[in-house]
């Protein structure tokens, strides 16, 4: 199972190896992390998508992840109402005369077109993993040169729903 | 003319080097013995320890690996964390063993490792290595200092840190440029870690639920591990088992946190321990873990341990509880805290006569045993004679393998803090420079070391040390001409293809050791032993004893690997 697990940690060289370290020690496949500063100052947050066997094996990885010496707060956030985003470029093979049908394509994904070239053009998206997939999808055929993307960065929505209406989140982020 | 006048002013202030500064941070930390190896890019540091030499004793040792092990060794023995230095690159790297020992073991070290200076970090100089890439994976926090200001707050930090929570090893890399340019006299040193704040006190809820459950419990039994010794719990856990009459089993490291004579003994656990308490393990309905880790070594397969059993798991660690056995009952806690806690809320519990009575008949029924020559030696019967000679309280040291499990097997421990071993490592060349750093931390304490002519020859330049130092440390070489437990291994799971485990070309062990100044002998049969060991702990110093034991004799009875705690083999009525 994915989950989404987030890490307050204190800013200080080193903490990332020592917590992917950890990870591929314990043999934990990480799909992406995506590390930020955050509103407190020495204060980092590190964003981790992981592939996870069981619940036993997700406890031992939050544990782990909070038995660190500069690790303030872990949290699996994957059944909770989040906000998760994410950051591609894409950059299409294209000339001149297909900008427009590009348009019409990246539109209904509030993508915008951020660099034209003779031969390419480069794409910017924002959303959830799998909004991104689907633009990517659709660019295929085209001819991808080149992405890039962010990992996923996600925090809890201001407010949570009842218990029993968690289960459309966690749907929604599978 | 500015210039001049600012470089007056900071001479004027600035006294010290950044080592002084380190010495003296050391010295507040009342560290009163440092292990370690001298080289390029800790120049400075040693600079400062001879300026400082009335401070402390350095104990230099003849490796890097003899310089950590001794202060694990010193650690295990004190309680205090052992400090180690050592130069970068290789000296670092030969620290890595030891850093990873000292990791699985739980036991506290600060680490400081110099560093190439910072002008050259990252451009592959002379003697560089990334001790913090190297280190990571091995160390409960490591650090490189960036700033003189910072190293005091690092130091305190570092202490902190190894010796309190669940001990481990602090690295602290130190490049040369700190170390060796001037500083101030005094920087702050206060320092605040939101991120570490181990649980000492245990859920009463959860204490709760543990003492229902062994109201309700008719066959129970407590597996007592290190957190035991390194929570100081030994009378918590002795009183809390008496009070219950419950049978009491410990891990290869818990050895001596619960008297080994006491009749609620059944012995230690695991591969090579004794059927009563693996029999007791795998039909329990309540398994009291106090401060033990699960590992594999003990549990077998895991599929077949404590299969009916409600688990209560007491462990200072939170993410050992879990991992690796599913538990119940999960206490988060020091060891001393929440047996204390326990002994308040648990009812006495008279109802499992049963139980022990069984237990009692399977400790007589089914005892650890060995064949015993008339003429030559059993290492078996050699531990024997060591624990009659020393009363059982010395504090012995092992390496890793099979003389190590006959000296847990058959030299009984009453006390804490007696028995220094590697356990989860498993690290050959440990036991001996263990001795010298138990000694040190105790010196008026017998300490033997009991090793194995393989690990013996890992680490034996050592005895420079006890000749320099004058420590009265006795080695007794338990020498099978092999590589035992891996010959052991071969014999039984390799078809008898002893692939290069049997040391054909050995030293004359009593030349080599008189050869550092030290008394030294060799024995061959039971009746030398006999009457060579009262000169041997008679002797007022260092005695390396040779002891060619039966070469063919194997560890019994054993677990298998891969089978479970029900499976033994090697055991007999």
């Amino acid at each position: 199972m994915k989950r989404i697990i987030t890490a307050l940690v204190q800013d200080r060289s080193g903490v990332l190896n020592r917590l992917t370290g950890l990870m591929q020690r314990r043999q934990f496949n990480i799909e992406s992390i995506s590390v930020g500063k955050t509103e407190t100052e020495g204060i980092s947050k590190m964003t981790f998508v992981v592939e996870i066997a069981d619940s036993q094996k997700l406890e031992q990885l939050t544990k782990q992840l909070h038995k660190q010496i500069d690790v303030l707060k872990v949290s699996d956030i994957t059944d909770k109402a989040i906000v998760a985003r994410e950051l591609a470029l894409i950059k299409v093979v294209s000339n001149g005369h297909l900008i427009n049908e590009m348009k019409g394509i990246i539109e209904p994904f509030r993508a915008s077109i951020i660099d034209v070239s003779k031969d390419s053009l480069s794409i910017q998206v924002t959303g959830k993993p799998d909004k991104i997939e689907a633009l990517i999808d659709l660019l295929r055929p085209y001819g991808i040169k080149e992405i890039a993307r962010t990992g996923m960065t996600a925090f809890l929505r201001g407010q949570q729903p009842q218990v029993a209406e968690l289960n459309s989140y966690s749907a929604m982020m599978k | 003319m500015n210039l001049d006048a600012k470089a007056g002013r900071e001479a004027v202030v600035q006294t010290k080097t950044g080592a002084d500064l380190l010495i003296q941070t050391l010295v507040e930390e009342k560290v009163d013995t440092i292990f370690g190896y001298p080289g390029g890019a800790v120049l400075p540091i040693y600079d400062a320890i001879y300026r400082a030499e009335d401070e402390f004793s350095h104990i230099l040792t003849r490796h890097e690996q003899g310089a950590i092990h001794a202060a694990e060794g010193y650690a295990r023995v004190s309680g205090k964390p052992g400090v180690v230095i050592a130069t970068s690159g290789p000296g670092a790297t030969n620290l890595i063993t030891g850093i990873a020992d000292a990791m699985m073991d739980s036991l506290p070290l600060v680490v400081f490792t110099g560093q190439v200076a910072r002008t050259v970090v990252g451009t592959d100089a002379f003697q560089e290595a990334d001790v913090m890439g190297i280190t990571t994976p091995i160390t409960k926090q490591n650090y490189q200092v960036q700033d003189v200001r910072d190293l005091p707050r690092i130091v305190k930090e570092a202490f902190h840190i190894a010796s309190t929570g669940r001990p481990g090893p602090v690295v602290v890399d130190v490049p040369k440029d700190i170390s060796a340019n001037m500083c101030d006299d005094h920087y702050d040193a206060s320092f605040y870690l939101p991120g570490y704040q181990p649980t000492i006190k245990p859920n009463p809820l959860q204490v709760k639920k543990l003492a229902d459950a062994l109201a309700q419990s008719k066959k129970p039994v407590i597996l007592a591990g290190a957190g035991v010794i390194h929570g100081k719990a030994s009378q918590e856990l002795r009183a809390f088992a008496e009070h219950h009459s419950l049978p009491v089993t410990t891990t290869l490291l818990g050895l001596g946190c619960f008297p080994g004579k006491s009749p609620l003994s059944l012995g230690m656990a695991g591969m090579h321990g004794t059927y009563t308490a693996n029999m007791a393990l795998y039909e329990c309905d309540l398994l009291i873990n106090v401060g033990a880790r699960f590992d594999d070594r003990l549990t077998g397969n895991l599929k077949h341990f404590a299969p009916n059993a409600t688990v209560a798991h007491i462990d200072i660690d939170p993410a050992e509880i879990g991992k690796n056995v599913t538990t119940h009952i999960p206490i988060v806690s020091d060891a001393k805290e929440a047996l204390a806690e326990l002994n308040r809320q648990a009812a006495k519990h008279p109802n499992h006569t049963e139980w022990m009575e069984k237990l009692n008949n399977n400790k007589k029924s089914y005892p650890l045993w060995y064949n015993k020559p008339d003429q030559e030696m059993c290492p078996q019967w050699l531990m024997e004679k060591v624990h009659e000679m020393t009363n059982g309280e010395a504090i012995v040291t092992t390496d890793v393998g099979q003389h190590q499990m006959w000296a847990a097997q058959y030299y009984s421990f009453n006390e804490p803090n007696r028995w220094v071993t590697s356990g989860g490592l498993g690290t050959m060349g440990f036991g001996f420079p263990a001795a010298i750093g138990a000694q040190l931390a105790k010196p008026d304490r017998t300490v033997v070391a009991i090793v194995g002519d393989g690990g013996f020859q890992m680490t034996m330049q050592e005895l420079s040390v006890l000749q320099e130092r004058g420590l009265p440390v006795k080695v007794i070489i338990v020498n099978n001409e092999a590589l035992g437990m891996v010959r052991q291994w071969q014999e039984a799971f390799y078809d008898k293809r002893y692939s290069e485990s049997l040391l054909g070309c050995q030293p004359d062990f009593v030349k080599l050791a008189e050869s550092y100044y030290l008394k030294a002998m060799k024995v061959d049969s039971q009746k030398e032993l006999v009457q060579v060991l009262p000169e041997v702990f008679a002797y007022d110093g260092p005695v390396v004893l040779d002891a060619r034991v039966l070469q063919a004799e194997n560890v019994y009875p054993m677990i298998a690997p891969g089978k479970g705690l029900h499976e033994m083999i090697g055991v007999r009525p």
